[in-house]
């Protein structure tokens, strides 16, 4: 018996690289008025103007394929803009899961009519989706969810509730999973959806998290009328389609370099002084994330060569998660520093990172079905 | 995908280990005796030359090539030095000097000195040293670092073994007439870095055989009315453990495809560190999802844990590498640190 996962190691192109340094340069300068603490949020931090930025510069939607007016390339060339992103600190979050998620599942899914109206405004960085799938009754089982749309001649009816929506108040669509029929199996009768968020009758709500920053919401339904000719794909078929979503929104650069920036950090600190035992934990942590970087970088490579690789995707996050949970216990434990919102650099981080922790191991599966997914695919279940 | 090379040597080591390594044969290794059968087939099917290029009548294949080996002597917990002889032809190679005719090779580690085309210098720990008929080694001579190829001499020799009983003797040279030798260009650090490349895969093809142990007894073993595998305790703790597999698994090739591109000093540390971790935390699991049988020395995991205790100690901790690690990036500063990560060059 050999084990289930397969990682080939990817190596970049001559393209990829000169890419690589194409992003450097123009960080530079985009990020030169951007906040420290934005900078540790990642992709939880959205700026439209540097969105409008990247999609000037051809980067979102940079493997679509150019008949939808994406660039062509590689998911190894965007993968590149990804972790140059991330590790700079640039705030992502107005496009990020247009960019990675809801483009690919129009040109994937959508109609003609969807493809020509929703895609431009993706491409220049205008355009923003949030992903709608969990609800108050539905997190890890997704198959719970329960708010319906009913057809009734050209448009839907839907009703319900979604939770835990990352930026529904700064995006324009929705695309979200709904029940259109009552099936024997649990994993029938789901369809998904484009919804304008403006359309009457959705209500947005913020939830402010432990951080007291508005990310996520609370988004309901009430009698809203989608057009009939915004679902999405197959009515019936929003089980599969929401899994082959998940593939990609699991083995990204964002799932283990949350953090990266106080390790960084750590490197600077620990410059200034002489603690072997501090360099030495540093060490461990730039082996883990050099071994995390090739195992994501090598599902970029898979997903370039059409295979689904979803059980590959769920082992990288899992550790990925792990990694950038235990970095602000790392600084803290080696720094002895209060994270401290309006301290030093280093404590601001330390303060938004210890904070936001947590999510890492929630967002996108939990650690809990990651796990089982692993499982599975051990042949355990 | 792997290349053709890769393939024929990956089927080919994968056949002879599955026909030849047996619990039996592990066992009587043990006991001290030499598994002749199987080391014939491995050297008859040119496995120990893979390094050694083919003017010189070896294989010409690739580290990524050698990789497979080495992880395949872990899966298998094979108990013979045929990771040592690999690197052996390889730096014998170096200085274009051909391996002996059935020759068992192990390499020296320690200070060693030439004079006179004589060897002095004690070798400590030296791999599979009782069952060697000659050694290599590399000499710091101040003119040029030099390859040298010397028989072992049996009467200097005290031998000691690993936790997992493979032999690791210390030899005494004095004076010792060397059978050739050779100017290169790398000192005996060189060893050290190739010893570390060479313990990680090894490690992390052992690691890969926890897992496959694991998984079988869960689904065999039948407690509360069925297979342990269907509790969702056991269900998690393998799945965290084949996380770190399969970590290991890339860590370990990253490290062999850097020594191919000639640049790899960042994904050996970066190896044996990560796997080093790995062996902590996967040992623990498949020892506690095997509960007291795997404590026995008749059920037989303990003959894959017993060498990743010992193998990741060797050429360096960890935390040797670890800490190599940090300073050298705590050296070039927290500005280059991503840069040194993308590139793979510290």
């Amino acid at each position: 018996m050999n084990t289930p996962f397969n990682f080939h190691l990817t190596k970049f192109s001559n393209e990829a690289e000169i890419l690589r340094s194409e992003v450097r340069e123009f960080l530079i300068d985009a990020l030169k008025d951007v906040p420290k603490e934005t900078r540790a949020e990642t992709w939880y931090g959205a700026d439209e103007n540097f969105s409008r930025k990247v999609g000037k510069k051809g980067w979102i939607g940079l493997n679509w394929p150019k008949e939808f007016g994406g660039a062509g390339r590689s998911s190894m060339e965007r993968y590149v803009i990804l972790e140059e992103m991330l590790t700079a600190g640039a705030p992502v979050g107005a496009h990020w899961i247009s960019d990675r998620q809801s483009g690919p599942l129009i040109i994937r899914y959508g109609t003609e009519k969807h493809q020509k109206e929703l895609l431009p405004g993706i491409l220049k960085g205008e355009s923003y989706f949030c992903i709608g799938m969990s609800e108050p009754d539905s997190g890890s089982d997704l198959a719970a969810i329960r708010t319906k749309a009913e057809k009734n001649n050209n448009i839907y009816v839907v009703n319900g509730t979604k939770l835990w929506t990352s930026g529904a108040h700064r995006c324009q669509y929705m695309i979200a999973l709904f029940r259109t029929s009552q099936e024997d199996d649990r994993h029938a009768g789901f369809s998904q959806f484009i919804v304008d968020l403006s359309l009457p009758g959705v209500t947005i709500r913020p939830i402010i998290d432990l951080a007291g920053r508005h990310h996520f919401n609370e988004v309901i339904f009430e009698d809203v009328e989608v057009p009939a000719d915004m679902l999405i794909g197959e009515e019936g078929n929003g089980w599969n389609q929401v899994t082959a979503e998940l593939a990609l929104e699991r083995s990204g650069p964002e799932r283990y370099l949350s953090s990266y920036i106080l390790l960084q950090e750590l490197v600077n600190e620990f410059s200034k002084r002489n603690d072997g035992e501090g360099v030495t934990e540093i060490g461990r942590q730039m082996a883990h994330l050099t071994t995390l970087r090739q195992m994501s970088v090598s599902v970029a490579g898979m997903l370039d060569e059409g295979a689904n690789p979803a059980l590959e995707a769920s082992v990288v996050k899992d550790l990925g998660a792990v990694f950038e949970q235990e970095l602000p216990n790392i600084a803290h434990r080696l720094m002895g520093l209060e994270p401290d919102s309006n301290g030093s650099d280093f404590q601001r981080y330390l303060a938004i990172l210890t904070q936001i922790s947590p999510s890492f191991s929630l967002r996108g599966g939990t650690r809990e079905i990651l796990r089982g997914i692993i499982a599975r695919g051990l042949g355990l279940r | 995908m792997l290349n053709e090379t890769s393939q024929l040597l990956s089927d080919t080591v994968e056949k002879i280990f599955s026909d030849h390594v047996t619990k039996k044969c592990i066992i009587n290794s043990e006991k001290g005796e030499w598994p002749k059968s199987l080391w014939t087939e491995v050297v008859d099917n040119g496995l120990n030359l893979v390094l050694v290029p083919e003017e010189l009548g070896g294989v010409g294949g690739t580290w990524f090539d050698a990789g497979i080996l080495f992880k395949a002597i872990g899966k298998y917990q094979a108990p013979i030095p045929l990771a040592e002889n690999i690197v052996a032809g390889y730096l014998l190679s170096l200085g274009g000097i051909s391996l002996p005719e059935k020759s068992i090779v192990t390499i020296l580690g320690g200070e060693l000195t030439l004079k006179d085309n004589k060897i002095s210098g004690i070798s400590k720990r030296t791999p599979f040293g009782s069952s060697a008929t000659h050694a290599v080694a590399i000499i710091n001579d101040k003119s040029s670092p030099k390859v040298i190829l010397t028989t072992i001499p049996q009467d200097s020799l005290s031998d000691d073994k690993n936790l997992a009983l493979e032999s690791r003797s210390s030899i005494e040279f004095f004076d010792h007439a060397v059978m050739n030798y050779s100017d290169i260009i790398f000192t005996s650090e060189y060893i050290f870095k190739i010893g570390a490349l060479m313990r990680s895969c090894q490690i992390a093809g052992g690691l890969e055989s926890l897992l496959v142990q694991s998984v079988r007894y869960a689904n065999e073993r039948v407690q509360f009315g069925r297979p342990i595998a269907k509790f969702q305790a056991i269900q998690q703790q393998l799945a965290v453990l084949a996380t770190h597999v399969a970590a290991s698994g890339v860590a370990a090739d990253y490290a062999a495809m850097s020594m191919d591109d000639g640049c790899e000093d960042l994904a050996i540390a970066s190896a044996k560190s990560r796997v080093d971790d790995a062996v902590s935390i996967c040992a623990s699991i498949a020892h506690q999802v095997h509960g007291a049988i795997g404590f026995t020395y008749e059920h037989g995991l303990h003959f894959s844990t017993r060498r990743l205790w010992s193998w990741r100690a060797e050429y360096g901790s960890g935390s040797f590498w670890a800490k190599s690690l940090g300073e050298k990036a705590v050296a070039s500063g927290s500005k280059n640190f991503w840069s040194s990560i993308t590139s793979g060059k510290l």
